[in-house]
């Protein structure tokens, strides 16, 4: 009887702090949302709450799943036992990351700050390094090999064209559309990025052209982005009629 | 009814707009804000839906997981934070529900701390309930967060083990019987990276598919899709963007497999208000562009 009591108790305990983290949920959302109007202290609160908490939300999760993970099991035998890690034996080399984090730190001592300057120059270097072969190989030599395509792709004569004519993407005359988009846009979207030359006559026209095939990329980039606000709109708008207001 | 009585508040609402509009009176930013929220508020309380179906780009990627063989290793990434979650966890749990339905060995990652946690609703909603049978280490597991970006890449392409010495609880892979013939993300059959920032998509393909000649699905959030559509469809096997994409694999995932005919499609769901909310949008430029022509004309008119 007095285990059950004390379920329901728990049970009880669990709805309210349940429904008081919907509602600061919803409280924070509708703080959001307030900015629409114009700048106000909710925004504010709310924007300055976010950014606290996911810069602290990231600095545990670095903590735990790479000092914790890697380091820390590479460290002395005690460590490893009061974090609970299977210990690896010890390797000097983990000290050097540690260092030189420890290191980027100082830029919150002013007198001591330049020093920071030291692994972050190794930061850049070595993602700069890392990154060029990478985006040369696959960005640069890749995609220009992307972009060699067949206009008429797998031609299998007049007579299967006509009689495979659909609009649909699979279809032969649809597979020849796209390649020939593909081909006059590279084209002509590089002339209008040729200035050696003044653009008139049939280059003048290619470069126009040029032009819409830019503005047709930056309207579809539009036309995304605007999907992609009005989903979260829909998703913050679901959670309060669901989950909040239960109306749904 | 409920698209009947949106059509009539919504329609309403624009044609006061137009009329106000060519009486010359400025339309305040305020009012296009209250009516899309208006349009996806009347939406999603009447739950307005429209029909989806694959277009090839979302058919590649259904195809590849459907034609790979059951038993293949199939690594699922979360990328995101809560902020594009609306867009890209509904992407995630049908990739996760495909490939288990199709008997296949998952391997999470996230190279976003953010996504370990919503990796854990997936785990909790989808796996658990759907999917009991599916046995943690044999049938998935969970690799979690390393900090890095595309550093963990560079290295889990050659030796996981490297950068992982355990799972996300800490347990040893050496004792996950799915990890035993797993050295390097080159032993898998296909590499699915679920996001919209960096790292996320486009540092799958750089760092791991192109390198590793793995092939490399995406499930992008709509803001970065058009970057992601280049890459298609030779580094990339097929592409998911926004809640578009979502939805069209949500609705080849119900045609194909019939079990999963009365599941939660979120992105299905999310269109009603999401094509609403452009047919205003649409309203508002055309609007705008009568209004402007108008007084143009007067200004001519009048010298």
């Amino acid at each position: 009887m007095l285990k059950s009591q004390s379920g329901l108790a728990a049970a009880e305990d669990h709805a309210v702090r349940d429904a008081f983290l919907l509602t600061l949920a919803a409280f924070l959302t509708l703080s959001i949302y307030s900015f629409l109007y114009g700048d106000n202290p909710f925004y504010r609160f709310a924007e300055h709450l976010f950014v606290g908490i996911s810069a602290a939300y990231w600095m545990c999760q670095g903590f735990w799943s790479t000092i914790v993970g890697n380091f820390i099991p590479r460290t002395l035998p005690s460590f490893a036992e009061y974090f609970q890690v299977p210990y690896k034996g010890f390797s000097w080399h983990y000290l050097i990351p540690v260092a030189l984090g420890i290191i980027l730190l100082m830029r919150l001592v002013p007198k001591l700050s330049w020093i920071s300057r030291w692994p972050l120059a190794f930061i850049i270097g070595t993602t700069a390094g890392l990154n060029l072969p990478r985006y040369l190989q696959s960005d640069f030599i890749q995609q220009m090999n992307n972009t060699f395509i067949s206009i008429l792709p797998d031609w299998q004569g007049i007579g299967p064209f006509f009689s495979t004519l659909s609009l649909s993407a699979e279809g032969q005359l649809a597979m020849i559309a796209t390649n020939l988009v593909i081909f006059v846009g590279v084209i002509c979207g590089l002339i209008y990025f040729f200035f050696s030359k003044e653009h008139k006559g049939a280059f003048g026209v290619a470069s126009r052209i040029g032009i819409w095939v830019l503005m047709v990329t930056f309207g579809a980039s539009f036309g995304y982005t605007v999907m992609g606000r009005i989903s979260l709109l829909v998703g913050r708008i679901t959670f309060l009629f669901h989950d909040w207001l239960n109306i749904l | 009814m409920g698209f009947v009585i949106s059509a009539i508040v919504i329609g309403g609402g624009l044609l006061w707009i137009l009329i106000r509009s060519l009486q010359g009176k400025d339309v305040d930013r305020r009012v296009v804000f209250t009516f899309i929220g208006i349009t996806v508020c009347l939406a999603v309380l009447f739950q307005l839906k429209f029909g989806e179906s694959a277009t090839p780009i979302v058919k590649a990627a259904f195809d590849k997981i459907e034609q790979l063989p059951a038993g293949s290793k199939i690594v699922i990434s979360y990328d995101f934070d809560p902020a594009m979650a609306p867009e890209v966890h509904p992407m995630a749990n049908a990739f996760v529900r495909h490939a288990l339905a199709k008997k296949h060995k998952i391997y999470f990652f996230s190279l976003w701390a953010t996504g370990q946690s919503l990796l854990e609703v997936t785990v909790q909603d989808i796996l658990k309930k759907e999917f009991p049978d599916a046995r943690y280490g044999i049938d998935y597991c969970n690799m979690g967060y390393k900090a890095g970006n595309e550093g963990v890449l560079n290295v889990v392409i050659t030796d996981i083990r490297k950068m992982y010495p355990g799972d996300v609880n800490g347990t040893p892979l050496d004792s996950l019987p799915m990890m035993a013939d797993v050295k390097s993300l080159k032993d898998m059959d296909l590499l699915i990276s679920i996001g919209g920032g960096k790292p996320g998509v486009k540092e799958w393909v750089l760092f791991a598919g192109d390198r590793g000649g793995i092939p490399t699905a995406g499930g992008a959030a709509a803001v970065s899709t058009p970057l992601l559509y280049p890459y298609y469809p030779r580094q990339l096997v097929g592409l998911l963007g926004g809640t578009k994409g979502a939805a069209e694999y949500e609705s080849e995932l119900i045609k194909r497999y019939p079990q999963f005919a009365n599941i939660d499609t979120p992105a299905l769901q999310m269109m009603g208000p999401q094509t609403m909310a452009h047919v205003v949008i649409v309203a508002f430029i055309i609007i705008g562009n009568v209004s402007y022509f108008r007084s143009r004309r007067k200004k001519v008119t009048n010298g």
